[in-house]
């Protein structure tokens, strides 16, 4: 039975190059398929990547009761020496965070670009920032600092430039990385000056490093029960992930519709070629069916070859998309914080596994019917060729 | 001793809703080692009878009995089985699958069996040298002439050693030499290898090879002729 189904399969696979013109329908909507479907679930994995890149388990951010991203919270000075004393915090990094104007390089028109106030805590606290070029910023002074992102995609972001931010002019000194994470997308410069330069006093967060990750629930609690504070912990892994749940998630729902209706018309694309494989074939599946040949092998091979035809639009997709998309570098509007993040598509290996399982899917579907309706045909009719 | 068995055969085909009758009460019986010619105007029901006989098709009403083998009793399974072994198929159009040259076309019945690759390949070879093709194995039907072509369907036919060859308008797509050919080896392998032919065909001359001429009109066998 099995060298019976190989057989039949392997015939039917040396007779696609002659209708490699009807078969090539399948591929190429198939192919469209998985390679659109990577791509969308790459941008939303990459979204994910990023975000997720800047959580620490020993980390936490503190923000005005209520709010849940820096932009709408702020906390004053007091607040600040409250927090840093208390048991368990090893630093803590007030920061302010500003939102400015600059125009993007790619179309010249303005977007928002985030300017982070920092102390040098913030960086004994973030190992991850390192400064690629140029060199860091000194306090005390108009320097400003760019992640690696908003030296891309901003125009004029660049060492030795001079940005005007709200009327203060800055002097761009260096250029960091900040391990692929959201930082990237930002400017920082030094929060006493940004301070005075904004006329604004406190900051928007306070970053902590704590002793131990278990000390954050305890440390919640705390300022939470604290009459004078009017504030909020929460840990960094888990303040991350909340920005980047909405947007993931939207992305990947729009990536998966997508698919879904590119897949019902490649599954007909497929169908159709099949049926007319089929019916080209029926006096050959038939010649075998009289030497003796079952339905399951015919049934099998038809499926075979369908998915086989699949495959291969999938693998072209599932290139396409890796090729095309992958670290190829985008920026959204963060739903959250309104500022623009770079980010960069992740064609995972995963990705590339659940696209060919589509494509196998989807042909699988489109085989059946034709190859079922095949064995289904008596014999004496399907010898007509009628 | 009859091979084939028939007796009352009756089969009747549903045409737009309406019951058409096209055998009407077939009694045949063929001996062992026979060359039967069915002769008859076209839709008088030769093809179908053939294919009662050959187990494609049953019979609506009547006993069918080939090789001892009552084809009612069988099962799709079993009747896919007993013709793999029993019956050599030839068509009129050959039915060779294209994309398989001359010896892979005719080793397909083989791989019904248990033989191994080698020895598939061996019987393939002796039955292409049967019918005079080994030089042509490696060809491609679509390289082959008309009469090659229905020789290497001869060969797919007796490769597996069947007793009966059931021959439908074997020559009707052939010139007169090609035809004259192949009624020849159909002769060689009914006297020589013992096969049992049945043969529909609408040429005089081709009836003239069989030892026996079955007249088919209306769904009915209405003379016969000893050759
Ligand atoms: N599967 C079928 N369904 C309906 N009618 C059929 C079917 N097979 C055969 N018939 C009808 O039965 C009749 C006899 O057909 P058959 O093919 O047996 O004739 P034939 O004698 O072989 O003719 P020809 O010499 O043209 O080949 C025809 O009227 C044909 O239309
Ligand atoms: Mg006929």
């Amino acid at each position: 039975m099995f060298a019976q189904i190989l057989e039949i399969t392997l015939m039917n696979l040396k007779n696609l190059p002659s209708r490699l013109g009807s078969s090539s329908v399948v591929v190429v909507g198939i192919g469209g398929v998985v390679g659109v479907m990577v791509a969308i679930l790459a941008m939303a994995a990459g979204f994910q990547g990023t975000l997720d890149g800047g959580g620490a388990p020993d980390r936490a951010i503190v923000l005005r009761g209520g709010s849940d991203n820096e932009l709408s919270s702020g906390v004053s000075t007091d607040e600040v020496n409250v927090v840093s004393g208390m048991e368990g915090v090893v630093l803590a990094s007030p920061e302010l965070y500003m939102v400015a104007d600059v125009p993007k390089r790619s179309t010249g028109t303005d977007a928002n670009l985030i300017v982070r106030g920092v102390t040098g805590d913030a960086f004994a606290m973030r190992d991850e920032i390192q400064i690629v070029e140029g060199r860091n910023l000194e306090p005390g002074r108009g320097e400003l600092i760019a992640g690696r992102g908003a030296h891309i995609e901003f125009a004029g972001i660049d060492i030795g430039n001079k940005v005007q931010l709200r009327q203060t002019e800055w002097t761009i000194v260096g250029i960091f990385e900040a391990d692929g994470s959201a930082y990237e997308s930002e400017l920082w410069v030094d929060l006493p000056v940004l301070q005075s330069a904004f006329r604004f006093t406190g900051a928007s967060s306070i970053r902590l490093r704590v002793d131990s990750p278990e000390r954050i629930d305890e440390l919640a609690e705390k300022i939470k029960g604290d009459p004078r504070l009017d504030l909020e912990l929460t840990g960094e892994t888990e303040y991350f992930a909340g920005q980047a749940g909405g947007l993931t998630d939207t992305i990947r729902i729009f990536g998966y519709t997508v698919a879904t209706i590119m897949a019902i018309g490649a599954v007909f694309a497929a169908l159709n070629t099949m049926y007319t494989a089929v019916v080209t074939r029926t006096v050959e599946i038939a010649t075998l069916r009289a030497l003796g040949f079952g339905r399951l092998p015919v049934v099998v091979s038809v499926m075979i070859e369908s998915m086989a035809l699949a495959l291969l639009g999938g693998v072209i997709g599932a290139l396409v998309a890796y090729v095309g998309f992958n670290g190829y570098t985008v920026s959204t509007l963060s739903n959250v914080s309104f500022s623009q993040i770079a980010f960069d598509f992740a064609v995972t290996p995963e990705l590339l596994r659940d696209g060919l399982i589509w494509a196998l899917g989807l042909g699988a579907i489109g085989g059946l019917l034709p190859a079922v309706r095949a064995a289904l045909l008596p014999i004496t009719v399907a010898l007509r060729g009628e | 001793m009859a091979i084939i068995e028939l007796t009352d055969v009756h089969k009747t085909f549903m045409k737009a809703r309406e019951a058409v009758e096209v055998l009407m009460g077939i009694d045949l019986g063929v001996d062992e080692g026979d060359f039967v010619a069915l002769m008859g105007p076209s839709g008088s029901g030769k093809t179908t009878l053939l294919n009662i006989i050959g187990g494609l098709d049953g019979a609506t009403a009547g006993e069918v009995v080939v090789a001892d083998a009552n084809l009612d009793e069988l099962s799709n399974r079993e009747l896919a089985r007993w013709r793999a072994a029993t019956i050599g198929f030839v068509f009129q159009f050959y039915n060779l699958l294209p994309v398989l040259n001359a010896q892979r076309n005719v080793e397909l019945p083989l791989l019904l069996t248990k033989l191994s690759g080698e020895q598939r390949r061996r019987n393939a070879q002796t039955a292409l040298s049967i019918v005079g093709l080994n030089d042509r194995a490696r060809h491609r039907p679509g390289e082959l002439s008309g009469g090659q072509q229905q020789r290497v369907a001869i060969a797919r036919a007796i490769v597996a050693d069947p007793p009966i060859l059931v021959c439908d308008e074997p020559t009707g797509d052939l010139d007169r030499e090609n035809a004259e050919e192949i009624l020849d080896l159909l002769q060689i392998l009914n006297r020589d290898h013992g096969k049992t032919v049945i043969m529909v065909t609408h040429d005089p001359k081709a009836a003239d090879h069989a030892k026996r001429v079955l007249h088919l009109d209306k769904g009915k066998l209405v003379r016969e002729m000893a050759a």
